[in-house]
């Protein structure tokens, strides 16, 4: 596969100024809006009449909403190389790419009203700001969980990534082997080098993201062990939840969701961010650079950031709120969301973004197609 | 009164055209079959060619956008090791999936052609498509449940104390793993469970075509049953065989489901198309593993026409 030069990359940056400026009125709103979100982004009370964040707002603005859901980052890429949508909850994996490509357009946070309520840790986060400029709204960020059976581990939070990693014996006397699982998706790398950042401070890894040649390999040399420990590679989040109730999995990274949904089902199971800290991901309401429906997407990013929604759909989908307010406000579940989903330990997390050969903590770096190939190559045994 | 010349005007052109259709049937011919001919063209052929098109673009790694640069880039990537791994694992599970298949089938197609009466061929019939009639992906879940640690299979052979057994079956090398349901075990399991019926029914048929005399006759002349077999009823039903497996092979070869549900983590060609293209992206990568199948496949049908699989059609 090709990789990618030095002056490519600065011609793409370059060329990403040619975009229009964004408006600084809105007009009428157009009546529909068309947004690619994750599962359970973007709820209308259909699952659970208690977490309803549309239907309101379609009242209020007279703009019909309609989603299209993606399981995946590089999904949402090629639905918005498709076109047709105006907006999308883009992770930090997919954002710069977006940006790049030129498929969503900078916004401006003046037509935004509540924009200043946006938590500061997060209002100029690099995966959505570029040169000066904010290509979308934070919309919710969250971690990828350590999660454990707390049966197997007799209650006790396991403290280290490297229940997963390395072979050892766990809490019920049996060894961690065939009872681990990994996520199938090359940004999992991210996971290995993290932990490897701090178990093996001689590597010089400073950012799990920006990767040279000589880390990349002990990285996947990791990988490639875990693979031996690894009951199987974790897709869909209904089998993963099967294989803790049926298969005896002991450990594995999780989200929130499945995590949430075991509990309800009053399975033994239980979730940390490990002394390492935890990749995670923030997400952003971008706009399309073809957008149809302007002010209806400018009246959703301003929307998104109303305290209700953000708390309902922090509890919801087991993440944290972009605006701090939100933790004070009640959800319906009546959680301590922020508690338990981490908002006070946003430091510790090392959030998704796209590998990418031109990095800032080195001269050179491994790029994202070369994760994705030796991704491929680890998960069938190679 | 009425004269020649009153004659309806406008059937005249139908006329004529009636006369030139009678005088060259080739046109006739044409005329007719333009319509399925244009189906398979455009939509069959193109679409092909249009994917087989697609596979020579360019696929911009970094901003995941397909340019319309020609390369041969993606064919080469195919021999990379990693991609080859997952031809060549496909292929090897396609080939188990429809020996076994053969082996299954064979007996209960000739028990439903040669013993089966009345209601009990019908009941066969039914027994052998009913598992076809329910959804797909609910069987592949389902079997996902089955095979899983705690389900049913494990419970039946702990019941029996024979848990032994399958903990032997897993650590086998290269078809064993952690459990049923992450082992090629389980898939291959799940693949023939599946494709079964397809195997079944064209054995079956061709049973049911050889006549009943010659057995008796092979018989008659001395032959033990064992003779007849291998000498009377294989050859005459292996065309049936040859059909089915093309059935079970090609179907093998490109499902996405099963390999995503059960079994170890290694893409197959399906799931490997569906990553590249649906979740990357890379219509050209997607594409160039697209052609493999076929490729696999027209060697496939070429063996099988020299097999004589068509002569029964």
């Amino acid at each position: 596969m090709k990789r990618f030069s030095p002056i490519a990359v600065s011609l793409l940056v370059a060329s990403s100024f040619t975009i229009a400026n964004p408006p600084s009125s809105l007009g009428k709103p157009e009546g529909k809006l068309n947004i690619i979100a994750w599962p359970g982004y973007i709820e209308r009370g259909e699952s659970d009449k208690k977490y309803d964040w549309v239907t309101q707002f379609e009242k209020e603005t007279g703009c019909k909403v309609s989603v299209k859901t993606a399981a995946t980052s590089d999904e949402m890429v090629s639905l918005m190389n498709q076109g047709g949508y105006d907006l999308v909850t883009a992770s930090g994996d997919a954002s710069l790419r977006l940006i790049y490509g030129k498929k969503v357009q900078a916004i401006n946070p003046a037509l935004i009203p509540n924009w200043n309520t946006l938590d500061p840790r997060l209002s100029n986060g690099a995966w959505h700001t570029v040169d000066g400029k904010h290509y979308g709204v934070p919309y919710q960020w969250g971690a990828n969980f350590l999660a454990y059976n707390s049966k197997i581990f007799a209650g006790k939070a396991p403290d280290s990534w490297s229940v997963v990693f390395e072979e050892q014996k766990l809490p019920d006397g049996k060894s961690n082997k065939g009872r681990i699982q990994a996520y199938d998706g090359a940004i999992y790398i991210a996971d290995a080098a993290l932990y490897l950042m701090k178990k093996n401070p001689a590597l010089g890894i400073k950012d799990p993201y920006e990767l040279n040649e000589k880390q990349y390999q002990e990285v996947l040399k990791l990988l490639r062990a875990q693979k031996q420990l690894s009951h199987r590679y974790w897709h869909d989040v209904t089998v993963q939840m099967n294989d803790f109730k049926n298969e005896g999995i002991a450990a594995s990274s999780a989200w929130g969701y499945q995590i949430n949904a075991l509990q309800g089902e009053k399975f033994p199971i239980a979730a940390v961010i490990p002394k390492e800290g935890a990749t995670g991901w923030a997400d952003t309401t971008m706009l399309h650079s073809e957008a149809k429906n302007i002010s209806c997407a400018y009246k959703w990013m301003a929307h998104s950031l109303n305290p209700k929604l953000q708390s309902g759909l922090a509890e919801w989908f087991g993440s944290n709120p972009v605006v701090s307010k939100a933790c004070a406000e009640k959800a319906p579940g009546g959680s301590d969301f922020c508690k338990s989903n981490g908002f006070e330990r946003f430091g510790q997390i090392a959030f998704w973004k796209t590998p990418q050969a031109q990095c800032r903590s080195q001269t050179q770096c491994v790029p994202y197609s070369r994760w994705t190939k030796d991704y491929i190559a680890i998960m069938g045994g190679r | 009164m009425s004269s020649p010349t009153q004659f309806p005007n406008q059937w005249m052109p139908l006329r004529r055209l009636s006369d030139l259709f009678w005088r060259q049937p080739k046109l006739l011919l044409l005329v007719l079959l333009l319509p399925p001919l244009a189906w398979f063209g455009i939509v069959y052929l193109g679409s092909l060619l249009a994917l087989l098109w697609q596979s020579f673009y360019t696929f911009d790694d970094f901003t995941m956008a397909v340019t319309q640069q020609l390369t041969l880039a993606n064919y080469q990537a195919l021999f990379d090791a990693a991609n080859y791994d997952v031809v060549l694992r496909t292929f090897v599970m396609a080939c188990a999936v429809t020996l076994a298949s053969a082996i299954l089938g064979f007996p209960i197609a000739y028990y439903m052609a040669r013993y089966a009466k009345g209601w009990q061929k019908g009941a066969m019939y039914v027994a052998v498509m009913l598992p076809m009639w329910a959804s797909y992906i609910v069987k592949a879940y389902a079997w996902t449940v089955i095979l899983a640690k705690g389900g049913v299979v494990y419970w039946f052979y702990n019941q029996l104390g024979l848990s032994s057994v399958i903990d032997a079956l897993l650590a086998l090398p290269s078809i064993g793993g952690n459990s049923l349901s992450t082992s090629n075990l389980g898939r291959f399991t799940v693949f023939t469970y599946i494709w079964l019926p397809f195997m079944i029914l064209p054995i079956q048929a061709s049973i049911e075509r050889i006549p009943a005399n010659l057995i008796q006759a092979s018989a008659d002349l001395g032959a033990t049953p064992r003779q007849t077999f291998s000498t009377v009823i294989l050859p005459l039903a292996f065309p049936g065989v040859v059909a089915g497996s093309i059935f079970t092979f090609s179907l093998t070869l490109g499902d996405y489901i099963i390999p995503q549900l059960i079994g170890p983590s290694g893409l197959y060609i399906g799931t490997m198309v569906y990553t590249m293209q649906g979740s990357i992206g890379n219509i050209p990568l997607a594409a160039a593993f697209t052609v493999v199948p076929v490729l696999i496949i027209a060697l496939y049908l070429t063996i099988a026409r020299r097999l004589g699989a068509f002569d029964a059609l």
